[in-house]
C-alpha cells in the first residue's frame, strides 16, 4: 500500500478528560501498526504537528458544552468521511451533562473565581445531537479493543462488531454468577452496553454502567429491581446520574410507554 | 459417545461407594488422562470447576433458590449433592462461549491461505450431573450432531466426555424436573450412575455403570456390594425428591398451548417486566444459539472467524437489513418460550425445557417459566370459557 494511499486518521478533542484519546496511545502493541495503515494526520494528543482535512476517519472525543464547540463541530463533520463519536462525553454528554438537570449559572457561581470569564451553554450534549454520526462508541472510558475493532473494520470496509447488548451477556460469557441474584447487590448490569468485559461483577461489585444504556433498555423493569436490592430513590438516582446521566434520564420518564425502550434503528451503531 | 444408543443395564450390578471411594473415583479418572470438573463451592456460588479430588466438592453446602435468588447455605449433614442446578451447566464445557472457526492469511503474494480450525479431542469427565442436565447435553446432542450440519469442536469435546450423573435427592424450590419428565430419577446417557445416602448406617453412594467403560472404572475402585438397605434408601430418597419439586408446569401439551397463545395478552404483561438481558439464555443447559464473530488485524493480511454465544434477546440477533426483525421485549420473550416449549418439538422433536429452573433462579427480575406457562392456560381457558359463552 503507497504512503498516498494510505487513510488519513483525525483524532478531535471537546469537552472531557481526554481519557478516550488516550485509550489509542495505549494501545501499545497495536500502534506502531496502526501508524503503518494510517496516516495519523490531526492528534494533538500525539503530535503538534497537524495537516489539514479532509479526513477519512474521525474519531471525537468530549461533548458540546460552548457555542463556539458547536460550530466546529460541524466544521469537523464536513472534513471528514465517517465521524465515530467515542466515550460517554461524546455519546451522551458525559458527566457534564449533570449541568442539563440544573442551573448552570448558578454551577458557574460557585466554581470559579471570575464567573463573567466563562461563556458556557446551557447543556452539555452529545456530537449526535449537533451533526449526524456514522458510530457512537460508548464507555468511560472506551473499550481498547472496541477502538481497534473500530479501526480495523473500517480498514477492512467491513461493519465493526460492537454488540449491542447487556452486560449480563458478558458476566455469562465469563462465567460469573450474578452478583445480584447470588448476593443481592445493586448492579446496572441488565440495562448497561457490553463492552468492559464485565470487569466490576467479575469482582463482586455491581455494575455502575459506565458504559451507559444498552441497545435495549427496559427501565421501569430495573428501577424496582434496585430498589428491592436496598437501594433508595436518592441512590437510584445517584447511581443513574453519573457519566451517562443524559443518556439513562432520556429512559427514566417511562410510565407512559412502558414497552417502548428499544431504540429505533439507526439511532445506535 | 454414551447417549449416541440408550443404556439397556439388564439390571446392573450395582455396588457401593463411600467417601474414600468417591476420592479413589476421582484419582482413577485422573489418571486415565481425564480432567475431572464437578461442582465446587466458591464466591458464593456452587460453580463447576476442574477437581483435583472429591474433597473439593461442596460437601455440607446446599443452596437456597427461588426467582431471582440464589444463596449457598450450611447444611446439618456433609452431603456432597444436596444443590441443585448452579449458575453455569455443562454446556460452558462442550458448546463454551467463543471458539475459533477458521482462520485465513494473505502472503505478499496475494496467495489466501484457509485453515479449518482443528479441534482436539477433549477428555472430560463431568462429576455430578443432574438428571435434568443429563437430558439437557441429549437435546444439544440432538441440535448439534443429529442435522445436516454437525458442529464439529461439539462433537469433539462431547466424544470425550465421560458422564457421571447423580440422581437428585434434594430438589430446589426451582425445580420441575417431573413436569417435563426429566428426572429426578437418571434416564439413559450416564457412564455412571450414583445416588447420595446419607442416614444413620453412613454416608455412601449407590453405584450403577451404564456403559462398559463406567463398568471398568467401578471396578477398580474400593467398594462393597450394594446391600438392600443402601438401594431401598436410593431409591426412597429418590422418590421422596420427586415429590417435593418447587414447581410445576399445567398439566397441558405445552406444544399445542404455545402455538394456540401467539396473540395471548400475556406476552404484554411479561414484557413489562422482562430486562431482555438474555441471562436465561446464557443460564439454559439447551439454548444453543450462535453467531459467528469475523476479525481481521490492522494490515488486513490476517482474518479469522469465530462462533460465539448468541440470544434471542439481543437486538442484533434478529438484524436483518432494515433492522431487528424482533424490535420489541414482547417479540422477543415470545420468541424464547414458544421456541423452548412449543416450536423446539417441531424443529428437534422434544421439549427444549429440562425443568432444571435456571432460568427462573437467574432472572435478575424473577421471572418465571412455569408462572408463564401457567397464565397462558389460564388466558386460554378464560377464551375458550368466553367463546363458548357467546352464541
Amino acid at each position: 500500500m503507497t504512503t498516498q494511499a494510505r487513510p488519513r486518521l483525525a483524532v478531535f478533542k471537546f469537552a472531557s478528560c481526554d481519557g478516550c484519546q488516550l485509550t489509542l496511545l495505549d494501545c501499545e502493541d497495536e500502534l506502531l501498526p496502526l501508524a503503518g495503515e494510517v496516516d495519523i494526520a490531526y492528534f494533538l494528543e500525539a503530535s503538534s504537528a497537524v495537516e489539514p482535512g479532509p479526513y477519512d476517519l474521525a474519531l471525537v472525543d468530549g461533548s458540546i458544552t460552548t457555542a463556539e464547540d458547536a460550530e466546529r463541530i460541524r466544521h469537523i463533520r464536513a472534513e471528514s468521511r465517517h465521524l465515530v463519536s467515542i466515550g460517554a462525553c461524546a455519546t451522551a454528554g458525559g458527566v457534564q451533562a449533570l449541568r442539563n438537570f440544573a442551573d448552570v449559572a448558578e454551577f458557574r457561581d460557585i466554581v470559579y473565581a471570575r464567573p463573567e470569564y466563562i461563556e458556557t451553554l446551557a447543556t452539555s450534549t452529545p456530537i449526535a445531537a449537533h451533526v449526524p454520526v456514522d458510530l457512537e462508541l460508548q464507555g468511560c472510558p472506551i473499550d481498547r479493543g472496541q477502538l481497534l475493532e473500530v479501526i480495523t473494520a473500517f480498514l477492512a470496509g467491513r461493519k465493526p462488531d460492537i454488540p449491542r447488548h447487556s452486560v449480563c451477556f458478558a458476566c455469562k460469557r465469563r462465567g460469573t454468577p450474578c452478583v445480584t441474584v447470588a448476593h443481592g447487590t445493586p448492579c446496572l448490569g441488565p440495562v448497561t452496553h457490553a463492552g468492559c468485559g464485565a470487569l466490576c461483577p467479575s469482582y463482586g461489585r455491581g455494575c455502575y454502567g459506565c458504559f451507559g444504556p444498552s441497545g435495549s433498555v427496559n427501565m421501569p423493569a430495573m428501577i424496582p429491581l434496585l430498589r428491592s436490592d436496598g437501594l433508595s430513590d436518592q441512590d437510584v438516582l445517584r447511581l443513574l446520574h453519573t457519566f451517562n446521566v443524559a443518556a439513562f434520564a432520556e429512559l427514566e420518564t417511562t410510565e407512559e410507554a412502558p414497552h417502548r425502550w428499544a431504540r429505533p434503528e439507526g439511532e445506535r451503531s | 459417545m454414551p447417549s449416541a444408543t440408550t443404556t439397556r443395564d439388564p439390571a446392573p450390578p450395582a455396588c457401593v461407594l463411600d467417601r474414600q471411594g468417591l476420592d479413589a473415583l476421582v484419582q482413577a479418572l485422573r489418571a486415565r488422562g481425564r480432567t475431572v470438573i464437578g461442582p465446587t463451592h466458591r464466591g458464593g456460588a456452587i460453580v463447576l470447576e476442574e477437581l483435583r479430588s472429591a474433597a473439593e466438592l461442596p460437601y455440607g453446602w446446599g443452596v437456597e433458590l427461588d426467582g431471582g435468588h440464589y444463596r449457598v447455605v450450611r447444611r446439618e449433614d456433609e452431603a456432597a449433592f444436596a444443590h441443585s442446578a448452579g449458575p453455569q451447566s455443562w454446556k460452558n464445557y462442550l458448546l463454551p462461549e467463543r471458539v475459533r472457526q477458521w482462520t485465513a492469511d494473505r502472503a505478499p503474494d496475494g496467495e489466501l491461505t484457509v485453515r479449518q480450525e482443528r479441534h482436539p479431542p477433549a477428555s472430560y469427565a463431568f462429576l455430578g450431573v443432574r438428571p435434568c442436565d443429563l437430558r439437557a447435553i441429549a437435546i444439544q446432542d440432538r441440535v448439534l450432531l443429529g442435522g445436516w450440519h454437525r458442529d464439529d469442536a461439539y462433537q469433539a469435546r462431547r466424544n470425550g466426555a465421560f458422564l457421571i450423573a447423580v440422581e437428585c435427592t434434594e430438589p430446589g424450590a426451582t425445580c420441575f424436573c417431573v413436569s417435563m419428565g426429566t428426572g429426578p430419577a437418571a434416564g439413559p446417557g450416564y457412564d455412571i450412575a450414583l445416588t447420595e445416602v446419607l442416614d444413620e448406617t453412613g454416608h455412601r453412594f449407590l453405584a450403577r455403570a451404564g456403559t462398559a467403560e463406567g463398568a471398568e472404572v467401578l471396578a477398580g475402585l474400593p467398594q462393597r456390594d450394594a446391600d438392600a438397605a443402601t438401594r431401598t434408601a436410593a431409591a426412597e430418597a429418590v422418590e421422596s425428591a420427586a415429590g417435593r419439586m418447587g414447581r410445576s408446569m399445567p398439566p397441558v401439551d405445552l406444544h399445542t398451548l404455545m402455538a394456540s397463545s401467539l396473540e395471548a395478552e400475556r406476552w404484554d404483561e411479561v414484557a413489562s417486566r422482562c430486562l431482555t438481558c438474555g441471562n436465561c439464555t446464557m443460564a439454559c443447559p439447551t439454548c444453543f444459539c450462535t453467531t459467528t464473530e469475523d476479525i481481521t488485524d490492522l494490515t488486513g493480511d490476517h482474518a479469522e472467524r469465530w462462533s460465539r454465544w448468541e440470544s434471542c434477546y439481543d437486538l442484533d440477533f434478529s438484524h436483518l437489513p432494515g433492522g431487528p426483525v424482533r424490535q420489541s421485549g414482547r417479540s422477543r420473550y415470545r420468541q424464547w418460550l414458544t421456541h423452548k416449549l412449543g416450536t423446539w418439538w417441531d424443529q428437534f422433536g422434544s421439549s427444549g425445557c429440562v425443568g432444571c429452573g435456571r432460568c427462573i433462579v437467574w432472572c435478575p427480575v424473577a421471572i418465571d417459566i412455569t408462572e408463564e406457562a401457567h397464565a397462558l392456560h389460564q388466558e386460554q381457558l378464560a377464551r375458550r370459557a368466553a367463546g363458548e359463552g357467546t352464541p
